[in-house]
């Protein structure tokens, strides 16, 4: 089977971030999807700890630990960007004033509940961040995952098993495979990469799958 | 004449007691006020609350406090990390309590103790294990989590610069939790890296206006460092 790259995935995701829009991207591979944000379109990228217009990462050497990412990586501000607190940086998530997040997921629900912060594994230590707030707070939140596990299970479900991170928050999910819409209607495939059938995509998900739109090359 | 202005970070300290709830700026290091922190250690009290949005990272700041074995509880967003080993261990041994908030919410009942407001109603964490045992209300279709609001007794916080009126203006990503710590605990002390005459901050760029703000002290900028990854 055909699997899209890290990269391709970010590229992907890029392709539908419009012109003016205000999005937060997660930690880990969301992140990589400022790499393909088209420079002519202005997109405002917001940090959860501070920022609004943040840039790419400094150059090796010219780093400001004071100016970091939510993942507490350095990064620079563009032109036109700013700072505040805490609390208005979160007011902008629950607000409902950021257009897109996209979260990483450990599951989500074909009816959109989200997974993302706690395996509930015994001495597991939680850590949930700014998770919870994202995913419920954003006017679309995006997903961004491998379809399966490295066990091979589907990490698109009936029904989380995982403890949730909000209920019917996620709008979209963009896989190494596969692109999903979720919600209230149920699952439904937007795109596959090419040589996967619907009927494959069913039996590995092993969720009911609407399918409309001719297969594209993701 | 009013002066807030301390001489040391010892002396901003001198009057934290065992079991004081001590909320503290920063995310991860930037805004963590470690010449504050060393000196709390250096004083020698425990059984802290802490309010930090993380648990520690490396050796320094809230991590060395932790290891100090300081801590009795923290409240904070995100204990681990990868370079949390401070709170992992003691967290696996039984010695700190955990107290785990979303950090919106960390932040909006932060800043509902500062404003004096006597809970808030948030949609952050409805149906999660978070949200577990707490009251709950529907209002215009969307459901909410009744959460109190997170007062201390100190807060410290790092700034850019301050006056004797104790009016703070932060430094880029640094500034994160400090100005609604700055309003929600009784004695808030800020570090600065530079003390300025009144006046010489713009009165229209001002973040945290003095009121909230009882001491200043003057730590010279020191090195920030990076976090592993």
């Amino acid at each position: 089977m055909n699997r899209m790259t890290r990269d391709q995935m970010a590229a992907r995701v890029a392709k539908d971030i419009p012109e003016g829009a205000y999005v937060n991207l997660g930690i880990g591979l969301p992140t990589k999807v400022a790499n393909y944000l088209p420079v002519e379109r202005d997109i405002f990228l917001q940090s959860e700890n501070g920022l609004l217009g943040m840039g790419p990462a400094p150059a090796p050497g010219e780093e400001d630990w004071e100016l970091i990412n939510a993942g507490k990586q350095a990064v620079t501000l563009l032109a036109g960007g700013c700072f505040f607190h805490h609390a208005d940086s979160f007011a902008m998530m629950r607000g409902g004033h950021l257009d897109i997040c996209v979260l990483g997921a450990f599951q989500v629900s074909v009816g959109g509940d989200l997974a993302n912060w706690h395996t509930g594994e015994p001495g597991a230590i939680p850590a949930v961040g700014g998770a919870m707030d994202l995913a419920i707070g954003a006017k679309q939140t995006f997903v961004m995952m491998d379809l399966l596990t490295k066990q091979g299970e589907s990490k698109l479900v009936e029904a989380c098993t995982y403890p949730l991170t909000g209920l019917g928050c996620v709008s979209r999910v963009y896989t190494d495979v596969a692109v999903f819409d979720v919600g209230a209607q149920g699952a439904s495939v937007i795109e596959m990469v090419d040589g996967l059938s619907i009927e494959e995509l069913r039996r590995l998900t092993g969720v009911p799958l609407a399918y409309a739109a001719q297969p594209q090359v993701a | 004449m009013i002066d807030k202005i301390v001489e040391s970070a010892a002396a901003a300290v001198a009057d934290i007691q065992d079991g004081a709830s001590v909320m503290i700026g920063g995310f991860g290091t930037a805004g963590m006020p470690d010449q504050l922190i060393d000196a709390l250690i250096d004083r020698g009290v425990g059984d802290l609350t802490i309010i930090n949005n993380n648990a520690g990272n490396g050796e320094t700041g809230v991590a060395a406090l932790i290891k100090a074995g300081r801590v009795k509880k923290i409240i904070c967003s995100f204990p681990r990390q990868s370079d949390s080993h401070h709170f992992d261990a003691a967290y696996r041994a039984g010695q700190i309590e955990l107290e785990l908030v979303p950090q919106g919410n960390l932040a909006a009942r932060i800043q509902a103790a500062g404003a004096g407001l006597g809970a808030i109603f948030t949609p952050t964490g409805f149906g999660t294990l978070l949200a577990e045992g707490k009251e709950t209300r529907t209002i215009d279709g969307v459901d909410y989590v009744l959460e109190y609001p997170i007062k201390a007794d100190f807060a410290l916080i790092k700034a850019q610069s301050g006056d004797r009126w104790g009016n703070l203006i932060y430094r880029k990503t640094a500034r994160n939790f400090g100005p609604i710590m700055a309003m929600a605990a009784t004695t808030t002390i800020a570090q600065v890296s530079h003390v300025v005459d009144l006046g010489a901050i713009d009165p229209e760029i001002v973040v945290t206006p003095g009121i909230f703000v009882q001491r200043v002290v003057q730590i010279a900028s020191t090195t920030n460092h990076a976090l592993a990854a």
